[in-house]
């Protein structure tokens, strides 16, 4: 084993030492919490930033991708907190309670937070950490199984970010809106962790949106814990538009109990590299998890998708679409992982990534898995990657459609079906918008 | 005066394969024309040459339509002079509902002639009536283009955008093929309902059955890539009690 051991070197390894040399005083949490940061940062410390030998990392070798470390952003001053008015975009009018994260840090002021509905309660994680709850510890610690590097670096580094709890049989009808806002005024890190507890049988909408506003190049890693009770519903909808620089990290760990659903959604469009980790546990019976995305990529992008799904218990479905449309020199990748454990009989599972590439420039790789030791299943995948078929695009030409205009509609067409899932129409027709706008730009 | 379609000592050939061998044809506004030919004759080149498709290289000759060049327009500008090919085989595509795309191909043949685009209620309407009259179910235009629907649904989808898109030089590619007597009863309905003096119609088929439904002024001949016999339309009859045999070896 002690080949694996590879202490730190790079200029961006020595960084996070040194990040986390100064900060560790100054993060919030009592003693237990602290034990966990430091075993946390013991892991990074053993085996560095992931390369492209660690197989969940194969196509986005962080090392290499890793230049520096930045350090940890400063509270938000008035000026950062006045940019991040408007944070949400689009979204932010379609009067969903919306919580403003600005450079890592919840702001109170900027948030929605009166009139919470009869068992829903909103915190800051760094409150909720400085009060030493072991519910904190507990979701700072391993509730899904998920050794990663990115995730450890968060454990250790997390800042602030939100704690929501959901009652046991309470619906929250109205969307909960996940503002992340990096404002990029300097060069700095935004480690964000954030922790959703839904009770037996509860109900929500959350959306998640990562934007960048200014110019500096920054790094993001935020991770999102939820813990859903048995027969909870939960969606979840998560938009990331950083800025053209900026590294993205985001860690999505799961709990589902037995007969809950779990929707999902990620949309990429930008940022320099995207790294989405998706890690879902299925712990108890009859339980339905989707996970769905889409990347819209162009210039020199670089977007990740890796996830593992669990079936640790019977009579579980969850479906897998993963979509890419990639231009000019980015690069879409997607790794999924789904295990069924022996006594996760009857699991009904099925993966699908396809890719659709604009230029010769553009690559996609997919790599879906299957690990079973249950025998009596229904498990499948599949990867497709190609390019925009001419046949269609001739015939949609010989109706009288512009040859720009028909790709469009062909890629609107391929990309469309991801998000026409979605069940609340304001967010379904949002990010549908999302794709038309992003489509404007090549014409 | 000018011809509505004029085509000159057409060669085409795809992937070094040559196809059309010197094609002359000449069809006028107010006329149809059938093109009967045996299978590799080069009927299905000849409309997809005429529509624009990539692949196929054009060694000599011209296409004129309306006095102009043909062959330097791109697809969509042959369709917005008013060319439209009936698919033999109409694609699939999936995620763009067939009203989306009956919208966006009218207004943007309406666009690039210089036409106001069509309001959305009215292009509906439009579009109800015309499939009303085709047997086309309200339902199968909010679904995806040609998905899922049979043969002959798909059939009766081209002659609705046919009529919909209402061009000058209507091209039906084996139109007949793969429909029952009565949907073919209906697309010859509906192609019928669009001949009038302005318009030219050319009917490629295999067999005459569908000239009794769809009359023709003049039947071609088309053998090894060109036009080796011209005649009326009892020509068509002629062909279907004796066969292409006769003509397999003319061109050779």
């Amino acid at each position: 084993m002690s080949a694996a051991i590879r202490p730190v070197r790079t200029q961006a390894e020595l960084g996070l030492v040194d990040v986390f040399t100064t900060a560790r005083q100054g993060l919030p949490g009592g003693s237990d919490i602290a034990a966990v940061r430091a075993a946390a940062f013991n892991h990074f410390v053993l085996g560095g930033l992931p390369t492209a030998r660690v197989e969940a990392w194969k196509y986005t070798d962080l090392r290499r991708l890793m230049r520096d470390a930045k350090p940890l952003a400063a509270p938000p001053d008035a000026v950062a907190k006045q940019t991040a008015r408007d944070a949400g975009g689009t979204l932010a009018g379609l009067g969903f309670r919306r919580l403003v994260i600005v450079d890592g840090t919840f702001v109170e002021e900027l948030s929605d937070l009166i009139g919470l509905e009869q068992g829903l309660t909103v915190r800051s994680m760094a409150e909720a950490l400085a009060q030493d709850e072991p519910l904190l510890s507990q979701g700072l610690g391993a509730m899904v199984p998920a050794d990663d590097t990115a995730l450890a670096l968060n454990t250790a580094l997390a800042g602030d970010g939100v704690v929501i709890t959901v009652s046991p049989d309470v619906a929250v009808g109205r969307p909960i809106h996940l503002a992340f806002v990096n404002t990029g005024e300097a060069p700095a890190a935004m480690v964000t962790r954030s922790l959703v507890v839904i009770g037996k049988g509860g109900r929500a909408t959350f959306i998640e949106t990562h934007e960048g506003r200014g110019q500096a190049d920054y790094q993001v890693n935020t991770a999102l814990q939820f813990v859903i009770g048995d027969e909870a519903q939960v969606d979840h909808v998560k938009a990331t538009r950083e800025s053209k620089g900026a590294i993205h990290i985001g860690t999505l760990l799961a709990h589902v109990g037995a007969r809950a659903t779990f929707n999902d959604w990620g949309f990429t469009t930008g940022g320099a590299v995207v790294r989405n980790q998706l890690f879902v546990l299925l712990s108890g019976q009859g339980t339905i998890v989707n996970l769905r995305g889409l990347s819209l990529l162009a210039e020199r992008q670089h977007a990740d998708t890796t996830l593992t799904v669990e079936h640790a218990a019977p009579n579980c479905q969850s479906r897998e679409v993963f979509k890419a449309v990639v231009d000019d020199d980015a690069r879409a990748v997607f790794q999924g992982k789904i295990t069924v454990r022996r006594l996760a009989q009857k699991t009904d599972a099925k993966m699908m990534t396809r890719a659709l590439l604009l230029s010769d420039g553009a690559e996609a790789d997919g790599k879906p898995e299957l690990e079973i030791f249950a025998d009596d299943v229904q498990c499948g995948h599949g990867a497709t990657t190609g390019n925009l078929d001419d046949q269609l695009k001739f015939y949609l030409m010989a109706r009288g459609i512009p040859e720009k205009q028909a790709e469009a509609l062909l890629i609107q067409a391929f990309a469309a079906e991801v998000v026409e899932t979605i069940e609340h129409e304001s967010i379904r027709n949002a990010l549908l918008e999302a794709i038309a706008s992003w489509l404007g730009r090549r014409e | 005066m000018t011809p509505l379609l004029e085509i000159r000592g057409l060669r085409a050939e795809i992937a070094g394969r040559k196809i059309l061998q010197g094609l002359d044809l000449r069809v006028d506004a107010g006329e149809i024309h059938a093109i009967m030919g045996p299978n590799g004759a080069g009927k299905s080149t000849l409309s997809y040459v005429l529509a624009g498709k990539p692949g196929y290289e054009i060694t000599s000759g011209q296409i004129l339509f309306k006095g102009e060049d043909l062959l330097a327009m791109a697809p969509d500008e042959r369709a917005a002079k008013g060319v439209f090919l009936a698919f033999q085989y109409p694609l699939e595509i999936p995620g763009v509902a067939t009203v989306t795309f009956l919208r966006t191909a009218v207004n943007a043949q309406r666009r690039k002639r210089g036409e106001e685009e069509l309001s959305s209620p009215d292009l509906l309407k439009r579009v109800r009536e015309l499939a009303r009259k085709l047997g086309i179910d309200p339902e199968m235009l909010r679904r995806p283009l040609n998905v899922g629907f049979s043969g002959g649904e798909k059939k009766r989808n081209e002659t609705l955008q046919m009529a919909l898109l209402e061009p000058l030089l209507c091209v039906l590619d084996e139109t007949d093929s793969g429909l029952d007597i009565d949907a073919l009863k209906i697309v010859a309905n509906g192609v019928n309902a669009l001949r009038s003096s302005e318009r030219g119609m050319i009917v490629i088929t295999h067999y005459q059955r569908l000239l009794d439904y769809i009359v023709p002024d003049v039947v071609h001949v088309l053998a090894a890539g060109r036009i080796v016999k011209t005649g009326s339309k009892e020509l068509a009859m002629e062909l279907e009690a004796t066969g292409y045999a006769q003509y397999q070896n003319v061109a050779a």
